[in-house]
């Protein structure tokens, strides 16, 4: 006997009006903030900049590059340590997730990008591998604990039922909620290493010995044949993960990472961390005060005011039209890609290319297609717009085109045109909405990210203020990133659960 | 005259919310056989859960949906029916490496329901009739007194069906179970409680029926 819950017509059509007005929404938020953005291609010859760049990826240059060896066995290190910690962490974190004080702990780290939590450990730790491991840790733990906790809680409750409410909590834990969940905590944690991957090589841009070091020079002096053979390397190593990255063989990757790092690099001393906390990181009108009267207040008031109006508020603002500008663009983007890789409209020979290149624009960090496109049209927003949108329109347009594979329609059917707007997109459609709105604050993330290159977001702001030397403001704009960040986190997970979208959390 | 186990009255029994049954009184002594039957959303499954809510922990339970852990073995699920009686430590040493006395009386159960070349398959990979003799099995292994059972032999052809009713009533003192085959109900119950849009309408000794005067139960 089970209950049916009928869920009438009207509903679903009230349903499908909310889903297009939420999306027509956001679309004409985009299209009105396009007036503001700046959208300026300020190189003098793109074309130029591009013919050498399409000549460097048709001649790939592997020995140019010293150490590359070395490189891409670091970038692999960082990962492999980075992201099983996180991962150990994570899933402690998420035993005791119901506390509130550990749900905010792990919602703030995770809102802070792992290149923003590299620059402050620089400071801290130097350019020691320290600071890489950590700069993966502490944001990758918050992601863990967060998925792993939803995933115990989708967890199949029946087996809960069938044994004895006198079971032990501990017992039950291992019997009856873990095994279920194993095989999705191992699954994302293949996920997470993936992008663990790319954040290891994103680390090289800030000075660590990894893949991205050696893009950055290689991008600086227009060496496109050695980019190139860069980042083939670099999808081979993500494309072929699957085959040497096993859990048999983890313990002694750990090992072999821990050893091969160069410890030597850098040196740590504690007087730097001391001086981090007890210096740098305090807003300097409160640095040494010994009295804290009047004077201290109207100074560190007018500081805050100072941060406030003309480099958290601009920098924000510019963060937030790019984010909506990008959000949907990587919406269209979705909508055009993912017919690709779907039986449904290609046959085998035209999946397989579809495959390939969704697969190489989901494998080159977003950071990296940006600095592409920044060195063919200049520092504005197009390039870290097109940047964002073709990396998460892949990701997700991967996503969507393997769930068209499982869609099944009547046999007569209509083909290509019809066939998209008539059957698949409304199948569809609720679908690539809950993707979208969990890629949201990602967006968001990469977006103050990439003010480090020059684009005037909040990443603009704070990467200046490293440079300067002014640890106290940069410390200010990471925060404010973050609040915007869980701001948007909060925001999203109340537009999917008023429109409904819900999907697996491990499954992105 | 035996002790009473289960005293149950009451207005309104409800299912996910939803009222379900009505006005239901009924009460089951120790060592009776009870078969519930009745066409499906008559209120079987509903009845079965207030009779298991009133119960101490001691019941070993075959639900519907059977509980089993997918990606568990059929030794780890059946061994599963005693978790409560064993120490945290012991239970994570099973978990890891079945002992040898656990794995001799568990497979004991396994080879009585014919489970005995599957005990080390993860439940997910086998058959419908095969989890839900590893579930009946989880119940055999619990040894409590009273079993409580929700159509446990459904998925399991009428011969084996036969075999493994007999032994729920040989290992379990009080025996309540809703089932969808009369025949069998007859024949492996001593007591037909039959129910019709959430009332009791039949009570009565299993040996004073037939099978053609419960018809009505299915109009």
């Amino acid at each position: 006997m089970s209950s049916v819950s009928s869920i009438s017509n009207q509903n679903i059509e009230r349903r499908s009006t909310s889903l297009l007005k939420t999306s027509l929404g956001f679309l004409g938020l985009a299209v009105f903030l396009l007036i503001f953005a700046d959208l300026e291609i300020t190189t003098h010859d793109p074309w130029i900049e591009l013919t050498r760049m399409l000549t460097g990826v048709i001649t790939p240059n592997f020995t140019e590059t010293e150490n590359l060896i070395n490189a891409i066995i670091n970038t692999i290190a960082f990962a492999i340590l980075g992201v099983s910690l996180a991962c150990s962490f994570g899933f402690g974190l998420a035993l005791i997730f119901q506390y509130r004080f550990v749900r905010i702990s792990c919602a703030f780290v995770r809102a802070i990008h792992e290149l923003f939590w590299a620059l402050l450990f620089i400071q801290m730790f130097g350019l020691t591998p320290l600071t890489g491991i950590f700069a993966i840790v502490i944001p990758y733990s918050g992601i863990f604990a967060k998925v792993f906790s939803e995933i115990l809680e989708e967890s199949d409750p029946t087996p809960l039922k069938a044994i004895s409410a006198e079971t032990s909590k501990l017992s039950t834990f291992f019997f009856a909620r873990l095994p279920d969940s194993l095989i999705h905590f191992k699954s994302y944690a293949l996920y997470r290493f993936e992008c663990g991957l790319r954040s290891s090589a994103i680390l090289g841009f800030i000075g660590l010995p990894t893949i991205g070091f050696h893009l950055e020079s290689a991008f600086a002096q227009a060496k496109y044949s050695e980019v190139a053979a860069l980042l083939i390397i670099f999808y081979l190593v993500i494309t072929t993960m699957h085959q040497w990255m096993r859990r048999s063989l983890l313990p002694f990757y750990i090992i072999v990472s821990l050893f091969i790092l160069p410890w030597g690099m850098g040196d740590i001393s504690l007087d730097n961390i001391m001086r981090f906390f007890t210096k740098d990181i305090i807003p300097l009108p409160l640095r040494g005060v010994e009295q804290f009267d009047s004077n201290v207040l109207v100074n560190f008031t007018s500081w805050f005011w100072m941060m406030i109006s003309t480099q958290a508020w601009p920098g924000l603002l510019n963060t937030v039209v790019l984010t909506q500008i990008a959000l949907v663009a990587t919406g269209i983007l979705t909508l055009v890609c993912f017919p690709l890789i779907s039986p449904k409209f290609f046959n085998r020979i035209g999946r397989s290319i579809g495959y390939l290149f969704l697969v190489i624009l989901r494998s080159t960090p977003e950071y990296v297609l940006a600095v592409v496109f920044l060195l063919l049209w200049g520092p504005s927003m197009l390039p870290a717009i097109l940047a964002l949108a073709l990396h998460n329109g892949a990701i997700i347009g991967h996503l969507i085109g393997r769930y068209t594979e499982s869609l099944k329609l009547r046999p007569d059917s209509p083909v290509k045109f019809n066939l998209y707007v008539f059957e698949i997109i409304p199948r569809v459609y609720p679908q690539f909405l809950a993707f979208l709105f969990y890629r949201w604050e990602v967006i968001m993330r990469e977006t103050a990210i990439l003010g480090i290159l020059g684009i005037t977001t909040l990443g603009f702001y704070i990467d200046s203020a490293f440079a300067d030397l002014r640890i106290d403001r940069a410390l200010f704009l990471i925060l404010v990133t973050a609040m915007l960040n869980i701001g948007v986190d909060i925001l999203s997970c109340y537009i999917r659960k008023h429109l409904r979208l819900s999907i697996k959390a491990e499954t992105i | 005259m035996s002790r009473s186990l289960f005293e149950l009255k009451c207005k309104t029994g409800r299912y996910n919310g939803h009222p379900v049954l009505h006005d239901i009184s009924i009460s089951i002594n120790a060592g009776e056989r009870i078969a519930l039957i009745g066409k499906s959303g008559a209120g079987k499954s509903t009845l079965l859960q207030l009779l298991h809510q009133q119960s101490d922990n001691t019941v070993a339970l075959i639900p519907q949906d059977l509980g089993l852990v997918k990606n568990l073995s059929v030794f780890h699920n059946i061994y599963m029916g005693r978790l409560h009686t064993y120490s945290n430590i012991y239970n994570l040493v099973n978990l890891i490496k079945p002992l040898n006395r656990e794995l001799e009386n568990v497979s004991n159960i396994a080879d009585r329901l014919r489970l005995k070349n599957k005990l080390f398959s993860p439940v997910g990979e086998l058959s419908g009739g095969q989890q839900q003799r590893t579930a009946i099995g989880r119940a055999f292994f619990n040894q409590g007194s009273i079993l409580i059972g929700d159509e446990p032999v459904s998925a399991i052809d009428e011969h084996q069906a036969r075999d493994v009713l007999q032994e729920i009533n040989h290992r379990h003192e009080t025996v309540i179970l809703a089932m969808h085959d009369i025949e069998l109900a007859l024949n492996y119950t001593d007591r037909i409680v039959g129910l019709k849009g959430g009332r009791i309408v039949l009570d009565t000794p299993s040996q004073d029926m037939k099978a053609n005067e419960l018809g009505f139960l299915y109009q």
